[in-house]
């Protein structure tokens, strides 16, 4: 590992420069429990805000693990378990992934990388995080209160959640909305963050990927998200006022809400892997030494995932009586998904080959990504296939192939990022030993619980089942203690994250000799981001060049940076 | 750069492909198949898990070789080569992607439309009357929905929502007929909390375990009472939705006599993972006995209550 540099531009000499909007911000750690206008105070509260609902949400999922151990119903009521699986899927959606690679990463990293002093809505990008807190306790609460907490799924089906207790799935639809407008107001800032707050010279395609990545992804956010709002209004209206949208009995039609949620909850997926594509992007070339191999068809391909991604909702119904030539449709453009995803890893597959690779924590989570996701992406290409599904659809092959993608993939690139930019965010290093041992468990862990889902839900166990039948327990155990590792493997990370924020070595404020320019500022970063100019970055990735083809008179934030041997 | 030698990646993707191949044919990861359409399905499988294996160990076997050929020495602190793309590569790995895709997008349609799946059964433009007790005649209408009878297509040309019950979805008719000339046995299933309730038209048998000639087509008519619930045989490789408000079909014919489960893989409720029954494929003589044994008298009054056969 390359070793901090003492910079000549530490910031403790002089006093901090007032905040943004007056004096009433509070200093020091209270910033992070504050209405804080400044875009890193705030997406590390998405960060350390996601991660606890992670905590939670995982503790959910040891739940489930648990009663899935034996066959039959023993460990929780049956009721209980419908709310416990509900609950671990809404939070684990909207509480930890959504949040934390959007808002997290994308507030702290986006201002960086337009060279901007803040997001282009301060005072909105607030009120989108601060809406977060309260929709997870509403949530969570609705546990606690009579009835208990939603018990029909993360999917919210009507009419099984009409006939659910009322109060629960009222203040599921309460928490849903109030995240999904959180999410909104992210989207619009990120948008206009990219496209109007660059630095004067740099150019579209000069961006580092992970904006064209939150660019393509708050896109889909804004067209999508309202349908689901739209959408779950519908469902609270059938249910408190008995209207009749959704409810069969009333000449509603429980297939229309399918469409509409789905025309939301596929391109979440996109919500929730594009960011984290964009981060593997910028973490590969740094620890490869290479410059990001393609950047422009990799900026196409993202266009690629949010056109189709917005037009293949519907494979989610194979089964739901849609008719044949809409069946076909869904198939072949789900399927063609895999062309702009596929261009991507061979992307990133050569960005490597000829590098000098690192194997640090950071990488091995990047590539165990690539590792998963290729899975998830196999199996969900075979799940395109209507026939192929219509055997597999609702079991516990679906649930193995999108913790494929959503843990294999995002959380696992959540991972990386968080090894990648400790540094940054304190100014401390992780320690290497106690990641490597987070990696492995987590990696072990993570294909020991989800890879036997697969045959279980090709022989026959649906999913969101609490008892199964026992030919299948072998396997179940299996994937529990999968699980169990893999709740073991925070430990590490906690002691590591926590620890090493008051012992960790010294990062200085380039430890990768990155050229991305959030690296180009101290650790952490002043309140503006920089003091001075910002850097104009026009080859973020230009690792290998010849000193003398980077342009040294306009990317004025280079002297912040003494390489090795430039 | 040190890129292998043609002949070396030549020989490697061959390996691959045969690696692929025999790991499709070998490794057997499904149930037993029960069904006309569970072998197609069991092909349709192979050909997706040997694309699939291919793939994943030939990006795997990559990643990996990189990460061990080009890490980083210590004391090494200098950056890898410059470059920045390669069109011609790009070209090759956008174009191999999209014609495996349109390869198996195309393969599967024709595996859907083995199964009846596109059959017109289902399709909106064919939407047809459906009266519950003729189950024949639906199928008629449905097999040559262009001169079924019209008091049928009127039906569904009216706007009266009561008189035409659109069906939605399913596995049709068509596609691989098995018996031909033999009608298929109509069994309407209805799906509540928690249960499959199987009804016989022919003989009035209610049931709560389906029963099924082997080597005859089924249809199965389908319609929830509360919530969402569907109806699945892993041995047969078939799920369909059963929707309240919605009635949809599946038609299907078993091959192998024997008892398989039916699983209702739709979240319904606390006793969802409970809710199961049971498949019993009968030789078609056994068949014909246990419809036999099991026919009531025509009753006096309407049979919907307290007449559960056992099996």
């Amino acid at each position: 590992m390359t070793l901090a540099n003492p910079s000549d531009f530490q910031p403790q000499g002089q006093p901090a420069p007032p905040a943004p909007s007056g004096g009433l911000q509070p200093e020091g750690w209270l910033r992070y429990l504050s209405f804080s206008l400044d875009h890193k105070v705030i997406g590390l509260q998405y960060l350390v805000c996601g991660f606890l609902f992670y905590f939670l949400g995982g503790a959910l999922a040891g739940v489930i693990r648990t009663e899935l151990a034996s066959p039959i119903s023993d460990f929780v009521a049956r009721d209980t378990y419908n709310q416990v699986l509900t609950l671990h899927g809404t939070v684990m959606i909207f509480l930890w992934i959504v949040p934390v690679v959007n808002g997290g990463f994308g507030n702290y990293l986006i201002p960086f990388y337009v060279g901007a002093r803040d997001m282009a809505f301060p005072r909105l990008n607030a009120v989108a995080f601060w809406l977060i807190p309260p929709a997870g306790l509403l949530l969570i609460s609705s546990y606690f209160l009579q009835g208990g907490a939603a018990q029909s799924g993360w999917t919210a089906y009507p009419p099984l959640s009409i006939t659910t207790p009322a109060l629960g799935q009222v203040l599921w639809i309460l928490s849903v909305l109030l995240l999904g407008g959180s999410s909104i107001f992210g989207g619009i800032n990120f948008i206009a963050t990219i496209l109007k707050l660059r630095r004067p010279g740099l150019k579209l395609m000069q961006l580092p990927m992970y904006c064209w990545a939150m660019l393509g992804t708050s896109l889909l956010v804004v067209l999508s998200t309202p349908v689901l709002a739209g959408t779950l209004i519908l469902l609270s209206f059938d249910i408190i006022a008995h209207t009749g949208f959704f409810n069969p009995a009333l000449g509603g039609n429980v297939v229309v809400y399918q469409h509409l949620f789905w025309f939301y909850s596929h391109p979440a997926v996109y919500i929730m892997v594009l960011p984290a594509f964009g981060l593997v992007s910028e973490i590969l070339p740094i620890h490869a030494r290479k410059p990001l191999f393609g950047y422009a068809t990799m900026v196409y391909s993202i266009m690629g995932i949010v056109l189709l991604g917005l037009v293949v909702w519907a494979h989610h119904m194979f089964t739901s009586g849609t008719p044949p030539w809409m069946r076909l449709f869904f198939t072949i453009a789900t399927a063609f998904i895999a062309v702009p995803t596929g261009i991507k890893f061979f992307n990133w597959l050569a960005t490597l080959w000829g590098g000098k690779i690192a194997l640090n924590s950071a990488m091995l989570f990047a590539c165990a990504f690539i590792v998963n996701f290729v899975f998830g992406g196999i199996t969900g290409v075979a799940l395109a296939q209507v026939p192929f599904d219509i055997h597999v659809h609702d079991t516990y092959f679906v649930v193995g192939h999108f913790h494929y993608i959503v843990y294999g993939g995002t959380v696992f690139v959540i991972f990386s990022a968080v090894y990648h930019w400790y540094p940054k965010f304190t100014g401390r290093m992780l320690n290497e030993d106690l990641g490597r041992l987070h990696f492995l468990l987590t990696f072990v862990g993570f294909n020991l619980c989800f890879a036997p889902q697969h045959w279980l839900g090709l022989n026959g166990m649906p999913r969101r089942v609490a008892e199964y039948d026992p030919s299948f327990t072998t396997w179940n155990q299996v994937s529990s203690v999968g699980a169990l590792l893999m709740g073991l493997s925070t430990l590490p990370f906690l002691i590591n994250v926590v620890v090493s924020a008051y012992r960790g070595d010294r990062a200085g404020d380039n430890p990768w000799n990155a050229l991305t320019p959030e690296w180009l500022t101290s650790s952490p970063p002043p309140v503006e981001n920089w003091i001075g100019d910002a850097p104009l970055v026009t080859h973020p990735y230009g690792y290998g060049t010849p000193t003398d083809r980077i342009d040294l008179n306009v990317a004025t934030g280079r002297e912040l940076w003494v390489g090795p041997d430039r | 750069m040190a890129i292998p030698s043609a002949l070396v990646t030549l020989l490697l993707g061959m390996a691959l492909v045969l690696a692929g191949l025999w790991v499709g044919e070998n490794v057997l990861l499904l149930p037993l198949d029960a069904s006309s359409n569970a072998p197609v399905y069991d092909s349709l499988f192979k050909v997706l898990f040997s694309i699939g294996t291919i793939l994943f160990l030939g990006i795997v076997g990559l990643l990996v070789f990189s990460l061990i050929r080009f890490r980083r020495r210590p004391g090494d602190r200098s950056d890898g080569a410059p470059i920045e793309g390669n069109l011609p590569l790009e070209i090759v790995w956008t174009a191999i992607p999209a014609i495996v895709v349109l390869f198996v997008g195309i393969y599967s349609y024709d595996i859907y439309e083995r199964m009846g799946g596109m059959a017109p059964l289902n399709d909106h433009s064919a939407m047809h009357a459906v009266q519950p007790a003729s189950g024949s005649a639906a199928l008629a209408a449905a097999h040559h929905p262009g001169h079924g009878d019209s008091m049928t297509m009127e039906a569904s040309a009216t706007a009266d929502p009561d008189a035409a019950k659109r069906v939605w979805g399913g596995i049709g008719v068509g596609g691989d007929a098995t018996v031909a000339g033999e009608a298929a046995v109509p069994v309407d299933l209805t799906a509540m909390q928690f249960a499959f309730i199987f009804h016989y038209p022919q003989g009035n048998i209610i049931s709560g375990e389906l029963h099924v000639p082997a080597g005859r087509q089924v249809e199965l008519r389908m319609e929830a009472r509360d919530v969402i619930h569907a109806f699945w045989v892993p041995q047969f490789r078939l799920k369909q939705d059963v929707i309240p408000g919605q009635p949809t079909v599946l038609t299907f014919t078993p091959t192998r006599p024997g008892s398989y489960p039916i699983v209702c893989a739709e979240l319904c409720g606390p006793y969802h993972g409970g809710m199961r029954s049971t498949v019993v494929v009968h030789e078609p003589e056994a068949f014909e006995a246990w419809v036999q044994q099991n026919t009531l008298p025509p009753p006096p009054t309407v049979a919907d209550s307290g007449t559960t056969a056992t099996a």
